[in-house]
């Protein structure tokens, strides 16, 4: 598979105040089998980017092509982890996965959507709790079980907004570590689009890295790639050459937009 | 003087947090039923109460011939140690015309929900069908009681049957609005999971649209109940014969009032009964709110 964004633009126009472009020209291809993180300040896009791709929202102008076609609306084939977990409160979350996975993939058979449930729910470790409510768990189960719910639609690409950031560190450094290893082992689906806020946290997951930005820069600055093989390590990846050279570039190109959006 | 938040006594409205907000932003509901706060709660309520008999006793001072409290519990006391007696269709114990009113009462807020409810998810779930709907609403929705009462006799030839049909036209707007309403807050969120993973039409009724809508729902139903039980009250005066606000009526018109203000009693006791138990739903329903 492979995802084509051509000359996306997208604006804005608030209740009072000017209409305001957030993505003002994106060009980008991500390949099967890629993990791609989109990372910058707020206001850059990177959410807005993300929403288009997920069809959750209609461009301005410009195209979003996946495998040649121009994406209709929202769809399983582009299954998104949201950013405040998005659990249905009253299902418990066998449920939630279970029921999201049948609206998705009607045409699979249900004993084989219940086994594919499972499967994720005991991949994120949640199989024993997965009778207990979203108002009874933790975020990080919550967000875990939203990983599993998505994994189970089998996503030409998984999208991710921002999905750890109301975590605590160590939920947040578990969640990537299960993220990773779901992606590489257990599931089908091969390609990842995920934006995020830490500089650390795409460098340890990303292949590659859309570094975005406010005006007056244009909307992608830069893109970098990450040559650090896998499966990385957290603790030993600071010592890699790549990992410093893309820390610094990065936190270089995201304080440029501070400094010019000030 | 300070409030407790801890156990109210359960004739507040019901707690704000009913919307399931950011996560880690609202704390879990604090326990209930602890004996202190419980007890300060009655204690302030009879405060309330203690006032209201005081301006009662006021006004009875002012007035020749408005009964004091006294008098209307004493008569409150000897109408309900005979309740249910009956004695012909104009001499009937104040249990049978309660009995009379709740009937009709239940009946039409029934037909208020049955067809309030559906009403209110399908203008609240479309754009269309609201700005159809809603200047309906508006357009009927100020008209009294007792001015439907006249149409609905024509029409139902039949006083009782007319009653049950103005409570039904009254309450159903109340449910209306607030199963609209509800329905029309969909989180964002919620919506975009049925829209990602493709819910049916039957999937997201049952799994968003209800779920999300049902505090709302109970909070309609209860002003709904509110409503109809003071509306029976005015239309039995119009219509006669037996139930509640007819036994005011016919207090009035012998000279008893001592009787009326008892019923005034019994009413408004009967209808923060009523209150409760819908206070008591809306809490079961309520959505908890997601652990940080």
């Amino acid at each position: 598979m492979s995802l084509t964004v051509e000359g996306l633009r997208k604006g804005f126009r608030r209740k009072r105040g000017p209409y305001q472009e957030v993505l003002r020209g994106v060009d980008l291809t991500i390949e099967q089998g890629e993990f791609v993180s989109l990372i910058g300040h707020s206001g850059c896009g990177k959410s807005t980017l993300l929403n288009l791709v997920a069809g959750l929202q209609r461009p301005d102008a410009g195209r979003i092509l996946l495998d040649g076609k121009v994406i209709g609306g929202p769809g399983p084939d582009r299954a998104m982890v949201f950013q405040n977990y998005s659990l249905l409160p009253r299902l418990s979350l066998l449920a939630n996965v279970r029921e999201a996975a049948r609206a998705a993939r009607p045409d699979r058979a249900r004993e084989r959507t219940d086994e594919i449930v499972e499967r994720y729910l005991t991949a994120v470790g949640l199989w024993e709790h997965r009778d207990k409510r979203p108002a009874q768990i933790s975020g990080g189960m919550a967000q875990r079980t939203a990983v599993a719910r998505a994994f189970a639609v089998s996503p030409r690409i998984l999208l991710l907004d921002e999905p750890f950031g109301a975590l605590d560190a160590l939920t947040r450094a578990r969640l990537q570590q299960q993220l990773v290893e779901l992606w590489s082992h257990e599931s089908e689906t091969e390609t990842v689009l995920m934006v995020t806020h830490g500089i650390d946290e795409a460098v340890l997951l990303a292949d590659r890295i859309v570094v975005m930005a406010n005006p007056p820069q244009p909307s992608v600055v830069d893109i970098l790639h990450i040559p650090i093989a896998r499966p990385r390590d957290r603790v030993s990846i600071v010592e890699e050459p790549a990992f410093r050279a893309t820390q610094e570039r990065l936190m270089c190109l995201l304080t440029l937009d501070s400094a010019s959006a000030a | 003087m300070t409030m407790t938040t801890g156990a109210p006594l359960d004739v507040e409205p019901a707690p704000p947090n009913l919307v399931p907000g950011p996560p880690g932003t609202s704390p879990p509901r604090p326990a209930r039923g602890r004996g202190p706060d419980r007890l300060r709660a009655v204690g302030w309520a009879l405060v309330g109460l203690v006032v209201l008999g005081a301006i009662w006793q006021l006004g009875s001072a002012f007035s020749a011939d408005l009964p004091t409290p006294a008098e209307g519990l004493r008569e409150l006391g000897h109408l309900m140690s005979k309740p249910f007696y009956d004695n012909g269709p104009n001499d009937k114990g104040v249990g049978r015309h309660l009995l009379v009113s709740l009937q009709r009462v239940f009946t039409g807020f029934s037909l208020a929900a049955l067809v309030g409810i559906p009403l209110g998810l399908v203008i609240g779930a479309s754009r269309r069908a609201w700005l159809a709907g809603n200047p309906v609403v508006q357009l009927l929705r100020p008209v009294s009681p007792l001015a439907w009462f006249p149409i609905l006799l024509v029409v139902t030839k039949n006083p009782g049957k007319a009653a049950v049909l103005v409570i039904f036209v009254t309450a159903l707007w109340p449910t209306v609005l607030n199963t609209a309403a509800g329905a029309a807050a969909i989180p964002r969120d919620q919506r975009n999971v049925a829209l990602v993973f493709q819910f049916g039409r039957l999937a997201y009724l049952r799994h968003v649209l209800l779920p999300n809508a049902l505090p709302s729902v109970v909070t309609g139903l209860r002003q709904s109940m509110g409503i109809a039980w003071m509306v029976i009250v005015a239309v039995e005066m119009l219509s006669g014969g037996a139930g509640i606000g007819s036994f005011v009526w016919e207090s009035y018109n012998t000279d008893n009032l001592a009787a009326v203000t008892a019923a005034i009693l019994i009413i408004g006791a009967l209808g923060l009964l009523l209150d409760f138990v819908f206070l008591r739903l809306g809490r079961l329903v309520a959505l908890e709110e997601v652990q940080a």
